[in-house]
């Protein structure tokens, strides 16, 4: 187990190895991503019922704190929580606390104050999520819904239930990321979700400008072409690509990651037969890739978006669910 | 002890990297000086003894860079605090950065520093002025009259020169009136708005990275330009392997260069931020284990001239905050010795190149006479108790800033006494002012 392993498994884990944080799937291991995936599984039934709702979370507040807007992540937490049963408070905390020169610690504080059970938080700093379960109250949930460059967990796990759905199994899947790997929190967090489940390889396809450095750390190969790259692939997760890059002359244009790296039929074919295609969203269509590949057979992508309700339900009751086996036997010792 | 007064410092391993000397003797002081040494010593008659059995004797430390934060930053120390632990750390004389505020770029702020530092501090504190105007890398400083006013060196503190032109000029200005110019080499567009160093770890945290040749580019282009100018350079806190081979290679050829480096890059890398670790956000950032393993053996071939504190005392909210949003550095200046001595218990480095390296070491870097444990010399020492243990924690530290390395874990060896020419400027003895 590496550093980084171990310091985000003892934050985010109760004494007794449940999850309490979600804050990155570094860390975990593969019973507990499985139970995330099984838990999962058992409440997409809950969104085809009449009421769409179980009694989890009755009695919790849940706190979107969202620093940097996304509607989509924002909404699937919030749909989430209320068919939990939660009562959901959304702040926008970019156009208000911190922009007016609070710090982040004044922020928690008064944000606790109200009684909170549970912050999903989203924020451009990389460890922000961490910062904030470290300085919270013990008995309060912190569930990371995208953290600058660092973890977007609960994306990589709706993503691994998609997986899971059409593939069946992890071991022996060959697994291609392609794009912009180095801005990306959703494909570290992949990376490392993958393997941790088992994949059987993990493949980079990008230009050197757009992946970090020291990149086969996290346990994958590099290819820069996408010929290559793509041969004996079962899975493709396409990344989005901002306009910013060609500003940062990271890229020369649009057009030209199109030509090299966008997914069209022909390059589809370079795969698998039976080879999905997946996309966090939302998608460039002819940047990274082709309408007649996102809205084709082969697409997984609508997919994605169902399934994240159902993950952000599983991460939310367990987080909960470790809390107060940890508040429970916090008092025990104490009596 | 009063001036007047003359104390035997006895049985202490008297340990000299300037003659080498590293034998059990003991030592009189009288007045600011060292009066005797050995059998000469023990016969003199003497006021006080100390009996220093199993205690270190060296040469008092001298650090290059320490940020006192003091005018302008009372909340994150002051010259009082700062040198009240810089003692405790063994340190009889601490340069002051210039990145005070407001910045030491005038007469009047280097005399007021020194002013404070004469009523305030129990150590000597030298000013380093400001090689550019506010520090902003486009005007010079009024450099002569900072020398003047008592700047030993100038530097730009963690500001950049604006341009290739501009350090020529600056070199070429220094050269002429025979100033030092210390600079810390980072070519600004490399590092961007990088806090990590771009390697291991910003793969994994995805924090915005550091490459190596942002430093390695600016440490060839500053030695060329001094090559050229002939200034006296001093590169401040180095944090790559590559850049002291440059240092090496460049000596050897004659350029008048000397280097130093932070010691937490030559204990810690870029592993230390895993977590979110805060404290580990230092400027420049630690590096890889192959950059560490590079700064040690620079020390040790003498290629790094001295090794740093690179204090720099914040107030919580500093460091209370997503680590992207801290500021760096680290409140270090207690511990340096400890760490080294961790260096030396992993057979990392030799206890002869430690001590150098914190004292003759930087006083050949200032041109000044490097501290010597001989007759006639002035009583600037440290009683070090190398078997002793202690743990950093907010109560034991005496600096502003509460945040420093390796908290809560027992460090090996203590401080017991130190004397600044000749005057006690800490004593561990419960009751002594500067404790």
């Amino acid at each position: 187990m590496t550093t980084t392993d171990a310091s985000a498994r003892a934050l985010q884990l109760n004494d007794q190895g449940q999850l309490r944080h979600f804050l990155t799937i570094d860390g975990l291991d593969r019973d507990l991503l499985t139970q995330i995936l099984d838990t999962a599984d058992s409440f997409i039934e809950v969104g085809e019922r009449r009421i769409k709702k179980v009694p989890l979370l009755r009695g919790c507040t849940v706190v979107n704190l969202f620093f940097e807007s996304s509607t989509r992540t924002r909404s699937t937490f919030e749909l989430a929580a209320k068919r939990l049963s939660a009562d959901v408070l959304n702040l926008d905390i970019s156009t208000s606390a911190t922009s007016k020169g609070e710090s982040l610690s004044d922020t928690l504080l008064n944000l606790e104050a109200m009684a909170s059970d549970m912050f999903v938080v989203r924020h451009s700093r990389s460890g922000a999520p961490h910062f904030i379960a470290e300085s919270v109250t013990p008995g309060v949930a912190i569930i990371n819904a995208g953290d600058g460059r660092h973890a977007h967990p609960t994306q990589a796990m709706l993503d691994m239930l998609t997986i899971r759905q059409h593939k069946q199994r992890f071991e022996g899947l060959k697994v291609a990321i392609v794009g912009d790997i180095l801005h990306s929190r959703v494909a570290r967090s992949q990376i490392q979700a993958l393997n941790i489940l088992g994949a059987d390889e993990v493949r980079l396809i990008a230009p050197s400008t757009l992946l970090p450095s020291d990149v086969e750390s996290l346990g994958c190969r590099v290819d820069h072409n996408m010929q290559s790259g793509l041969k004996d692939i079962d899975v493709i997760i396409m990344l989005r690509l901002q306009r910013e890059r060609m500003e940062g002359a990271l890229l020369p244009s649009e057009r030209e990651f199109y030509k090299v790296y966008g997914l069209n039929t022909d390059k589809l074919a370079y795969a698998k037969p039976d080879a999905i295609v997946m996309h966090p969203g939302p998608i460039n269509r002819g940047v990274e890739i082709e309408s007649a590949v996102a809205d084709g057979p082969r697409s997984v992508i609508l997919n994605q978006v169902t399934n994240g309700i159902a993950i952000r339900m599983a991460v939310m009751s367990m987080a909960m669910g470790g809390q107060r086996a940890q508040k429970g036997q916090d008092a025990e010792v104490r009596s | 002890m009063s001036q007047s007064e003359s104390l035997r410092i006895a049985n202490g391993r008297l340990l000299d990297p300037l003659s080498g000397q590293d034998s059990r003797q003991s030592l009189l002081i009288r007045d600011d000086r060292i009066a005797a040494i050995g059998a000469e010593a023990d016969a003199a008659p003497a006021d006080r003894v100390l009996d220093a059995a199993g205690g270190l004797i060296t040469p008092g430390f001298i650090d290059l860079y320490c940020n006192l934060r003091e005018p302008g930053n009372g909340q994150k120390g002051s010259i009082a605090s700062e040198t009240h632990a810089a003692a405790r750390g063994g340190y009889t004389t601490v340069c002051a950065a210039p990145d005070s505020s407001p910045v030491n770029d005038s007469s009047a702020i280097a005399h007021l520093i020194r002013d404070v530092a004469e009523r305030d501090a129990p150590i000597r504190v030298l000013p380093l002025g400001a090689a550019t105007k506010g520090l902003n890398g486009e005007l010079l400083s009024d450099m002569v009259g900072l020398t003047q006013a008592g700047c030993v060196a100038l530097s730009n503190g963690p500001a950049p020169l604006a341009n290739a032109r501009i350090l020529r000029r600056c070199m070429a200005y220094a050269q002429t009136f025979g100033i030092t110019l210390m600079l810390q080499p980072q070519n600004e567009m490399l590092a961007a708005d990088g806090f990590a160093h771009d390697g291991l770890i910003t793969a994994q945290l995805g924090l915005l990275g550091i490459p190596e040749v942002a430093e390695t580019t600016a440490v060839m282009e500053m030695i060329l330009l001094a090559e050229e100018t002939g200034v006296r350079l001093h590169l401040s806190q180095l944090s790559a392997a590559r850049s002291v081979d440059m240092v090496a290679q460049a000596r050897q050829r004659g350029v008048p260069v000397t280097a130093d480096v932070a010691m937490h890059h030559l204990v810690f890398t870029e592993q230390a931020l895993a977590g979110f670790d805060s404290r580990y956000h230092v400027q420049p950032p630690l590096r890889s284990e192959e950059d560490r393993q590079g700064l040690i053996e620079g020390v040790r071939s003498g290629a790094i001239s001295a090794i740093v504190s690179q204090h720099q005392p914040q107030d919580p909210a500093a460091k209370n905050a997503p680590l992207g949003d801290t500021e760096p550095g680290l409140s270090s200046i207690e511990s340096v010795l400890s760490l080294g001595l961790m260096l030396v218990e992993r057979g990392e480095l030799e206890l002869q190149s430690l001590i150098r390296a914190l004292t003759s070491g930087p006083a050949q870097v200032l041109g000044r006479p490097a501290p010597s444990l001989a007759s006639g010399e002035l009583a600037d020492l440290c009683w070090i108790d190398p078997d002793a243990r202690w743990t950093a924690t907010p109560e034991t530290l005496r600096s502003v800033g509460k945040h420093a390395p390796l908290m809560d874990t027992p460090l090996p060896g203590r401080v017991n006494r130190v004397w600044m020419a000749g005057r006690e400027a800490y004593s561990r003895e419960p009751g002594f002012g500067a404790g």
